[in-house]
């Protein structure tokens, strides 16, 4: 058997390490660049670099299985509408039907609905699947206004209205020809097969100042019912989360870098935006400033997998976090059943990213019906069901070991950082010191 | 991101409405900028006499008016007005002397604007309430402008309002964001002209108002801008001489002129046009992308 | 739905706020509304969701006849930007000018300007019609999918860019066209399609007419940046 290249002693270059070369000989011969899923691969701080101050003697911790920790969050009542009151604090983020087969809106509608949270529609418009079996539906309002229809504005529980998203903030998507099957062209008002290229920018307003008379039209529209989200990709948060408020958004969604997508250039999903933990201070600090922290709710994505990953974004000063990559995976996505079908295609379960071209062998992101038809979507939905609970779980247990019988009792002061690029990002101060590097340094003019 | 009007009047019998008109013209724009709001006015004799400089300033200490006259020989009076945040000096001098003086006593306090023939004011809240700091229904001259802000990158304060007034005469009023501007700031600096604010509208107005130093008309210095900025702009420029109006070559930030015989009138939304005299006949248009506009007294 | 009441209201924004007026439209009283002292007021009759005739005394800002559902809704003044955005079906008509993004992303209805339009009307037009009787701005047709647009006058620079499956006709001059966007022929049914559209707006005396007719061209997508390739690099 042939020896590695490391046991022969040879060296690969750090700079130019084998995926930098294989994405320039990849360049090098089709000429375009490269499309995929997922979200940012590389490494940047996080909440693992966090951690929780655990009670014991100066505070007392609330019995783990037994004394009460509630979980449920209102949403969206700042402006008077009628808010989404979510059972537990983390909802499904917006997955265009499209992106994803109608199997998987559909179960992803039937495992939030069984634990009482929220799901979100996508760039494509809403499904009756989605719509049928989500008990509370976000309706997503984009820049390229697929299937907008104001039935479907009315029929929704609140309004999003998409800037930006965390994997590619100032782009937009892109919905390559397989995927635009006979159905999402329509929806779309497309050609079928066309490499569809999603606008970045609203076609009828740019900025704050237009925003604010963009959400009043909507208001009116909907009879002042719907709550008003506005979702901005994480790049400069201090200021897009102040004037999606002063622009009248009754809830801010901020998705960090970290944030899924279903097919977008691999140069923007690394190497645009700022991470959620850098990005959420910024947000907070914001909030705090207009008074309206807690008030105008804050909802926290991109990168959240698990109970500790909710706990700490809460502590943080978010108001419920929103998952879409978690929950792909959740449904079944890079399942190692289906290893063989993945290394067919050139990946690996664990590593399947191929989104845009809709061959996905777990029957998620793709539109081939042959495919879609393997996601069963009550067998899936109980498995979201069962990972939400999950997240909940750990989040309750983190939160009564600090003492909270609510959630959203967590605090910054809970936590501390584990490294220095942690503390200077998220401003909570390295563990076992007071020091929070570069704090209070912002520019204030 | 903000609100834009101006009123440039060509009947000089309208001159005695200048205020008035404006206050209603201001009330179309507050939605799209409720942090604060500026003005600069032309002409109003009784804000800035005949032959005497004004200069406006923010952060100006109390009891100016003996330490700046002390500054210049031959002035015997120097006139201290407070409106709101802004303190407005008048002189029997040159503008370039007043302000000068004013540095040389206050150090710290900045000069907002000066002008032979403009008063400007700036201060933050909400733009109807400052239109009566500035008594803005009192207001008469030939020429007016004003701006409602919704900070973007900058913070809520007097010095972040516009206009950015920073030549004699000169004040520009932006509604966008410029997308180079740090750059073009680092430029200017190499040049020699120093910057009050982070805003990227003063560098707007720095560039136009060192253009209009080298020997540029209004509407020479405004396609030098458009060549030389990027991002998203509409920018309404004053001088003691005229008015002129640009956008970007995208032209999406919203701008409407009217004109009419007795005046010229540009603002972000018709609303703020709606209630001018004789509007009905007047020619309303939306400037075209990349193009200046502009006309002279 | 229920019946509508016959009778037309009125009501008066100088003393009325747009809240009242919508508030009305979506549980209509009347069938026909006049609307006096619009003002430029923003969000004027948006989300009308039946047919009820609306005609509205002056000028209008932002969003008129927003995501209009079968309204017939009249505007006799000019209009501020977003005009009849995301309509669905009806017919929206301006007698003055509109501002830019006019008809964006509608997805049915008619849209007629009778004067001129500006910057990048019928952006991302998903199936809706715009007549425009005098010019159209800069951009106009931008991403267009589906729908038709129709400029009486000229046409500005970057007509129909990135365009899909909608079709243009202008009669005037065109200042450049957009990336994709190419002249094409006119046949008997594109000729049918125009002469309808202007019969439609009210343009019927125009439309009878052969030469005038002939005066117009017809401008649609090459197709050539339906797929994403390395060719095309320079257009994107």
């Amino acid at each position: 058997m042939m020896r590695s290249p490391e046991d022969r002693g040879l060296r690969e270059s750090a700079t130019f390490d084998r995926a930098a070369i294989a994405a320039i000989q990849a360049a090098a011969t089709t000429g375009v660049y490269d499309i995929r899923g997922w979200g940012a691969k590389r490494r940047v701080p996080h909440f693992d670099d966090l951690l929780f101050l655990g009670s014991s003697m100066s505070r007392y911790p609330l019995e783990g299985y037994r004394e009460r920790c509630d979980s449920d969050v209102v949403l969206g009542d700042f402006h008077g509408a009628e808010p989404i009151h979510v059972q537990v604090p983390v909802t499904i983020a917006g997955m265009s039907f499209g992106a994803l087969s109608a199997q998987a809106k559909e179960a992803l509608g039937r495992g939030a609905s069984e634990v009482g949270t929220a799901t979100t529609t996508g760039d494509g418009g809403m499904t009756e699947e989605e719509r049928g079996h989500s008990d509370k539906l976000v309706y997503q309002l984009l820049p390229s206004r697929y299937g907008m229809n104001p039935d479907h504005l009315r029929a929704a529980d609140a309004l999003e209205i998409v800037l930006g998203q965390g994997a590619k903030p100032g782009g937009g998507g892109m919905l390559l020809g397989q995927k635009l099957s006979d159905r999402v062209a329509d929806m779309r008002t497309l050609p079928a097969g066309i490499d569809q290229r999603s606008a970045c920018r609203h076609p009828d307003w740019t900025g704050p100042d237009d925003l604010t008379i963009k959400i009043h039209e909507l208001r009116e529209i909907t009879d002042w019912k719907k709550p008003i989200f506005v979702k901005i990709g994480a790049s400069r948060p201090y200021y897009d989360v102040k004037l999606a408020v002063a622009a009248g958004a009754d809830v801010v969604v901020l998705d960090g870098m970290q944030g899924g997508t279903a097919a977008t250039q691999e140069v923007f999903i690394e190497h645009v935006g700022i991470p959620i933990l850098a990005a959420l201070p910024e947000a907070v600090q914001a909030l705090q400033e207009l008074g309206l922290h807690r008030k105008v709710q804050l909802i926290a994505s991109g990168g959240i997998r698990h109970g500790a990953d909710v706990a700490k974004a809460l502590a943080m000063g978010a108001d419920a976090v929103s998952i879409g990559t978690a929950a792909l995976i959740a449904l079944g996505d890079n399942d190692p059943k289906y290893a063989k079908e993945y290394d067919e295609l050139g990946s690996a379960a664990g590593y399947y990213d191929d989104f845009q071209d809709g061959r996905d062998p777990a029957g998620i992101t793709t539109q081939d019906p042959r495919l879609a038809a393997r996601l069963d979507p009550v067998e899936a939905g109980q498995r979201l069901a069962n990972y939400l609970r999950v997240l909940t779980l750990e989040a309750q247990t983190l939160a009564r070991a600090c003492g909270k019988s609510h959630l959203l009792s967590l605090e910054p002061e809970d936590l501390v950082s584990l490294t220095v690029e942690a503390a200077a990002m998220s401003r909570i101060p390295l563990a076992g010191t007071t020091w929070v590097p570069g704090a209070g340094t912002r520019d204030s003019d | 991101m903000c609100g834009i009007i101006g009123l440039h009047l060509r009947d000089p019998e309208l001159y005695p409405r200048l205020g008035p008109l404006m206050v209603q013209m201001l009330q179309g724009i507050v939605v799209r900028g409720p942090d604060s709001a500026g003005v600069a006015i032309y002409g109003d004799r009784s804000r800035c006499p005949e032959g005497q400089a004004a200069v406006s300033l923010l952060n100006a200490p109390e009891d100016l008016a003996v330490a700046v006259a002390s500054e210049l020989p031959g002035v015997e009076k120097v006139r201290v007005e407070l409106v709101g945040e802004t303190t407005v000096l008048t002189a029997e001098t040159s503008p370039e002397m007043l302000a000068s003086a004013v540095i040389t006593v206050a150090p710290e306090s900045r000069v907002v604007g000066i002008g032979e023939d403009m008063v400007v004011y700036k201060g933050i809240g909400n733009p109807n309430d400052l239109a009566g700091t500035y008594r803005l229904q009192d207001a008469q001259g030939w020429q007016g402008i004003a701006h409602t802000r919704m900070a973007t990158e900058s913070a809520i304060n007097a010095e972040g309002c516009h206009p950015f007034s920073v030549g004699v005469g000169v004040s520009l009023v932006h509604n966008g964001s410029f997308s180079n501007y740090a750059t073009i700031r680092r430029e200017l600096q190499r040049g020699g002209i120093s910057f009050d604010s982070l805003n990227d509208t003063e560098v707007g107005a720095r560039f136009v108002a060192s253009r209009l130093a080298e020997g540029d008309d209004l509407a020479t210095a405004l396609t030098a801008l458009g060549d030389k900025f990027d991002g998203f702009y509409t920018l309404l420029v004053t001088t003691e001489h005229g008015f002129a109006v640009v956008r970007d070559e995208f032209a999406c930030k919203p701008a409407i002129i009217a004109e009419h015989p007795r005046w010229v009138a540009m603002a972000s939304e018709f609303q703020a046009l709606a209630m001018l005299p004789g509007i009905d006949e007047a020619h309303v248009f939306e400037p075209l992308p990349g193009r200046v506009y502009a006309w002279k007294r | 739905m229920e019946t509508l009441k016959q009778g037309t209201a009125e009501i008066d924004l100088a003393v009325q706020s747009v809240r009242e007026l919508n508030a009305e439209l979506h549980a209509p009283n009347a069938q026909r509304y006049v609307v006096r002292h619009p003002r430029g007021a923003h969000a004027v009759a948006a989300g009308v969701n039946a047919p009820l005739e609306v005609q509205i005394d002056g000028d209008v800002g932002y969003y008129c006849a927003g995501m209009n559902q079968e309204g017939l809704i009249t505007v006799e003044g000019s209009a501020g930007p977003g005009v009849a955005e995301n309509m669905m079906s009806g017919v929206v008509r301006i007698r003055g000018n509109a501002s830019q993004s006019a008809g964006a992303s509608s997805h049915g209805g008619l849209l007629i300007i009778e004067g001129n339009v500006s910057t990048r009307c019928g952006i991302s037009l998903k199936g809706g019609d715009i007549v425009v009787g005098g010019n159209m701005g800069a951009m106009g047709a931008f991403m267009a999918q589906a729908g038709r647009i129709v400029v009486c006058g000229d046409a500005g620079d970057g007509l129909g860019d990135s365009i899909y499956e909608a079709d243009i006709y202008v009669r005037g001059t065109v200042g450049t066209l957009g990336a994709d966007c190419i002249k094409k022929d006119m046949g008997p049914a594109h000729r049918k399609a125009l002469r309808d559209l202007l019969a439609q707006a009210d343009m019927a005396p125009q439309a009878e007419k052969q030469d005038y007719l002939d005066g117009f061209s017809r401008y649609g997508s090459a197709r050539k940046l339906y797929h994403f390739t390395h060719e095309h690099a320079r257009s994107y």
